[in-house]
């Protein structure tokens, strides 16, 4: 199933996690989001645990896709 | 490194290593003070010319050069610019105005609190008063926009300049300036202190250690990742200073400290407020600039023009209270941060979202 997609790229922290927290509110299955630094990416994934989702991280080029489910 | 306990670690050392650095010679509690090293960085290469506080500070060079390196060799290295420069340069001059009002970086009051000055208690409480605030900001949408790849030539220029500043320091040529008297004279031996800055530029940059960042996300998502870091700071540094013979409890008397609780509380609001719309912490700020961040190191150039107007201008606090152009200074600074606030917010929350998520992408 696709997923609704975050592109939080060039965002600095902690907006990828503000962002992600938005798109999970308005979509609670699960959403993927793109990221461009290790950072925003250890926390995006840190605060989707917390909230008790799963996470599977993708590299993509320089880009990392992180797809949250339940 | 990147678990929770990688940061009570890292912090743990932190504390350590602060307290070492005054058993060598630091002044009190200012093992390590971001904004304070800055401000002497600036008195050296004689952009102020306050003689007490000039010193280029080993701990900022080797901190930047520890961050550099084991960011190109752990891929976290990577050019990176233009999310609103001159925006990032006002906020961080203003930031080091906040600081240098109370007497110190966010690390600072941490390491003052350790040390029993509990004039650091109003610092605190300004401190989360401002992240709160900024959080209020960050909530309806507050946004630097976004930064954009650069060459990879753009990100070496900031550890170049580490090395030129260390060249500077070991060369000592007439027209660098060190203190004679005051803080600025008073320092580990240089090799103790690059070293120290080496290690905490190292753990600081794998487990994005950030005061700031410590309460920020404790308030905005419950999560205590970064704030074990800045208990692990104060719980080792206050047994240290123990140890050391360098803790003492009480409001008067506390060194490179004043006791005027309002201006302690308003500095740090704004210090607070300031850093949390810049994302980070002065010494987070130090070690994104290392990463490639330019968007940091501009931020890094707001700090020191801020640390060098401060000493021009007599904007600075002493061990006698603030002055009079520091308070205005400061009442200025809040209300030109506020006003960045208010003009960087998108106007609706849900546009940004109806932006960004795709349906079925």
């Amino acid at each position: 199933m696709a997923l609704n997609t975050v592109d939080a790229r060039g965002r600095s922290c902690p907006e990828p996690v503000i962002l992600t927290r938005k798109a999970l509110e308005q979509f609670p299955t699960g959403v993927q989001v793109i990221l461009d630094n290790t950072t925003a990416r250890d926390n995006v994934k840190r605060f989707a645990e917390s909230k008790n989702y799963k996470v599977a991280v993708k590299s993509d080029g320089e880009d990392f896709v992180l797809a949250i489910t339940k | 490194m990147s678990s929770k306990k990688g940061v009570i670690l890292a912090g743990g050392l932190v504390g350590l290593l602060s307290v070492l650095l005054v058993h060598f010679g630091n002044p009190a509690n200012m093992g390590f003070c971001i904004a304070c090293f800055i401000r002497d960085t600036a008195g050296g290469l004689g952009l102020h010319r306050a003689g007490v506080v000039q010193y280029i500070r080993p701990e900022l060079i080797g901190m930047a050069i520890g961050a550099w390196l084991i960011s190109l060799a752990k891929g976290d290295f990577r050019a990176r610019g233009g999310s609103s420069p001159f925006t990032r340069f006002i906020l961080g001059f203003f930031v080091m105005i906040g600081a240098l009002m109370f007497l110190g970086c966010p690390l600072r009051m941490v390491l003052r609190l350790a040390g029993g000055d509990l004039t650091a208690i109003l610092g605190l409480v300004g401190f989360t008063a401002g992240i709160g605030l900024g959080i209020v900001f960050l909530n309806r949408g507050f946004t630097l926009r976004k930064t954009y790849s650069l060459n990879k030539a753009e990100g070496f220029l900031f550890p170049a300049m580490q090395i030129a500043f260390f060249t500077l320091l070991i060369v000592a040529p007439a027209f660098i300036f060190f203190s004679e008297s005051g803080p600025g004279s008073m320092h580990a031996p240089l090799a103790i202190a690059l070293i120290a800055g080496l290690l905490v530029g190292v753990v600081a940059q794998r487990t994005r250690m950030c005061t700031v960042g410590g309460i920020r996300d404790f308030i905005m998502f419950k999560d205590t990742h970064l704030i074990s870091g800045f208990l692990a700071i104060l719980v080792v540094a206050f047994v240290g200073n123990l140890i050391t013979g360098n803790f003492k409890l009480g409001l008067e008397g506390q060194p490179v400290a004043h006791n005027d609780g309002l201006w302690n509380f308003l500095g740090m609001v704004l210090a607070g407020l300031g850093s949390v719309l810049l994302g980070g912490c002065p010494l987070r700020q130090i070690i994104l600039s290392a990463e490639g961040n330019i968007d940091s190191v501009i931020t890094f150039l707001g700090l020191l023009i801020g640390g060098a107007f401060v000493h021009n201008f007599g904007l600075a606090s002493s061990a006698a209270g603030p002055t009079a152009n520091g308070k205005v200074a400061v009442i200025i600074g809040l209300a030109v941060v506020v006003v960045v606030g208010l003009m960087n917010m998108n106007k609706s929350a849900d546009v940004t979202m109806k932006g960004d998520v795709k349906l079925g992408a």
